[in-house]
């Protein structure tokens, strides 16, 4: 039903908005791609859903503009944006039935009858709502209605899909099974999704770019993986998964990146030095380190004494002390972990040069 | 909201004296009327067999029934304007639409018919303004009919119907009015299509209630009536207080105690009573 030619590409340039003498957004310029799955992720209060809020028109940015196809859209009321929105608690219409709120939109949009009957029906159909047509929302489970909602966003064909956490009102289970489906949903349509949330393992799952947002800026944009092995600061590296920071000391620049001193040895680092220099901040994730029985020259390698595990099944996570007093996080096979806590507790800590990346000392 | 068995019976406490008025001042001597209509003048069911034939109780009864329904029409769709700026309008518009509601239960029902009554006789400040601008030669009709009570109780009830449609109105998902909006509807096609639809046990009781108090209403149509636009309530206050027939005016009492009993017994069954306030 939609080309791909439809999807919107959106660029907001210089977007900041102030509530009163609250700073919600600050000079936020960033590029949505045509058809691409965006998230914002942040913590509550970061501005990811007021930046939403401002891509569907129902807030007025007090500064910046705009652009949807190369259009000033800013001042643009809501209801002419045409994009379609997912809300946070669906906000179905209580008093119509599925048909009646996936037909909405069209009639809006004064389709004809016939047309309206055949667009529902494929919709209906494609979320897999079928048999369901005359009920209430209220009659509906949880991920039912969630299809309402997206069948009532995406029937009309919008540029741009905005969908406010969607899923934080579903079970564990249900949510797995509804981010797949959006995933395909995105695939087929190939309309442009912007998706707001504040659970950075979804964000990771879903999207080919995530935009990181906190105290109102965003702090980084990237592939999934870009910012999650390269995190821009100390904010997104933490916020995107446990990671473990060991302070490095007299940092500059060498052959294929740079060196510096971690807990009295020599580390090699395979990212840019830059504008890093002197003492930094070394972060590894958990599941980037691995327990040695012994040094070994030539590798990136630390002592430290087990304290803790805790069994996760797949793995165990275990807790050290480094010499310095550092606490550090490793994620390891079963039987490692407890070779490591059996065994006089005395391990040796390994990465690779290329997992460790550096931050700035103390910054955020 | 159901607690201990303790808590109920404390609950139960708290009401009692209310309970034991209402029962002393209302259900008792109501217990009397009820046998009145029965015995009075002699004991049967005479008084019932006259009120389905008495030509004056039949006019009577229509024209309250009528001049009800018009009134719940007009006070509804009034107060339904101010509770909507009441509600969603802007702080200060908001401070003005509370001052119109509140300060009409400051004034007794009395001095606010005599008030309607100087604004809409024949040389009311309304006909008076109206000649001297030339927009009429002859006084307009304004009081003493049924217009004028219509005027009247419509004024009194829009505060009462007011609460029920607040409520409503408040209970209602913001974002689902965003949704609409998002979703291409203009700002009247979301108010006629989702906000009124939604706020739709808001009306019915609001409705319910006008049209429950208009019937009995009492003083505003005997003053604005002038005695021409004679309501149920006047005409029981006639037949007991002007004639000796005290067994018509029981017997019409029940008629209307039962309508009433059962009109509420349908809003119940469609409105839960926390809605209404």
């Amino acid at each position: 039903m939609q080309q791909p030619g439809r999807a919107a590409e959106i660029k907001a340039n210089g977007i900041g908005k102030s509530f009163g003498s609250f700073r919600a957004l600050d000079n936020l310029t960033l590029d949505i791609g045509r058809g691409e799955f965006l998230t914002l992720l942040g913590p509550s209060g970061s501005g990811k859903t007021t930046f939403l809020m401002i891509l569907a028109g129902f807030v007025q940015p007090s500064e910046g503009r705009l652009f949807s196809d190369g259009a000033d859209i800013t001042d643009r009321p809501a209801e002419q944006r045409a994009a379609g929105m997912v809300f946070q608690g669906y906000a179905l219409f209580p008093h119509m039935s599925v048909e009646q709120n996936i037909a909405f939109p069209l009639k809006v949009r004064k389709k004809t009858a016939s047309e309206i009957k055949q667009r529902v029906g494929e919709m209906i159909e494609r979320v897999g709502l079928k048999g369901h047509e005359k009920k209430l929302p209220a009659q509906l489970s949880g991920g039912q209605q969630q299809r309402v909602a997206l069948a009532r966003a995406l029937v009309f064909e919008p540029g741009v899909l905005l969908l406010d956490e969607p899923f934080s009102a579903l079970d564990k289970s249900l949510r797995g099974q509804m981010q797949a489906e959006m995933k395909r949903l995105h695939q087929e349509t190939g309309t442009t999704f912007v998706f707001v949330t504040h659970d950075q393992s979804e964000a990771l799952a879903l999207s080919s770019r995530v935009a990181i947002f906190n105290h109102g800026k965003l702090l980084q944009v990237g592939r999934p993986d870009e910012v999650y092995d390269r995190p821009a600061n100390r904010f997104v590296a933490e916020f995107l998964g446990e990671i473990n920071m060991l302070p490095v000391k007299g940092v500059k620049p060498a052959d294929n990146g740079a060196i510096g001193v971690c807990e009295d040895r020599a580390v090699n680092m395979r990212c840019k030095a830059e504008a890093i220099k002197g003492d930094a901040i070394l972060a590894i994730r958990p599941e980037h380190m691995s327990i040695a029985r012994e040094a070994t020259t030539g590798e990136n390698g630390i002592a430290a004494t087990a304290v803790a595990s805790t069994y996760l099944g797949a793995a165990t996570k275990l807790d050290l002390t480094t010499r310095q007093g550092a606490k550090v996080t490793v994620s390891v096979p079963n039987e490692v972990a407890a070779a490591a806590l059996s065994k006089g507790n005395s391990v040796w800590l390994t990465w690779p040069a290329e997992k460790g990346f550096l931050l700035p000392d103390g910054g955020q | 909201m159901r607690g201990t068995l303790s808590d109920r019976m404390g609950a139960a406490l708290l009401m009692a004296p209310l309970l034991l008025f209402l029962v002393l001042a209302y259900a008792w001597p109501f217990l009397g009327v009820v046998k009145w209509s029965f015995t009075l003048p002699t004991p049967g069911l005479g008084q019932y067999h006259a009120l389905l034939t008495d030509d004056l109780v039949q006019s009577v009864f229509i024209r309250t029934l009528r001049i009800a329904a018009i009134v719940t029409v007009v006070s509804v769709t009034a107060a339904y304007a101010i509770t909507v700026v009441w509600v969603r309008g802007s702080p200060v518009q908001r401070v003005l639409a509370e001052f119109c509601i509140l300060v009409p239960f400051w004034i007794s029902v009395l001095t606010r018919a005599f008030g309607w009554v100087a604004l809409l006789s024949n040389r009311g400040l309304i006909n008076t303004w109206l000649q001297s601008i030339g927009f009429i030669s002859e006084p307009l009709t304004l009081v003493r009919n049924e217009f004028g009570v219509i005027v009247g109780m419509s004024h009194f009830l829009i505060p009462f119907a007011v609460f029920p449609l607040a409520s409503a109105m408040r209970s209602l998902d913001e974002r689902v009015l965003l949704a609409a909006r998002g979703l291409g509807s203009s700002r009247m096609r979301t108010f006629w299509t989702v906000f009124v639809p939604m706020t739709r046990s808001g009306i019915i009781g609001s409705a319910m209630i006008t049209f429950v108090f208009s019937l009995g209403f009492f003083v505003t149509p005997a003053i604005l009536g002038g005695g021409r636009s004679v309501m149920i309530a006047e005409l029981i206050y006639l037949r007991i207080f002007q004639s000796p027939d005290w067994g018509l005016g029981a017997a019409i009492s029940v008629v209307l105690v039962v309508f009433v009993g059962a009109l509420m017994a349908l809003l119940f069954r469609y409105v839960k009573p926390k809605q209404l306030v």
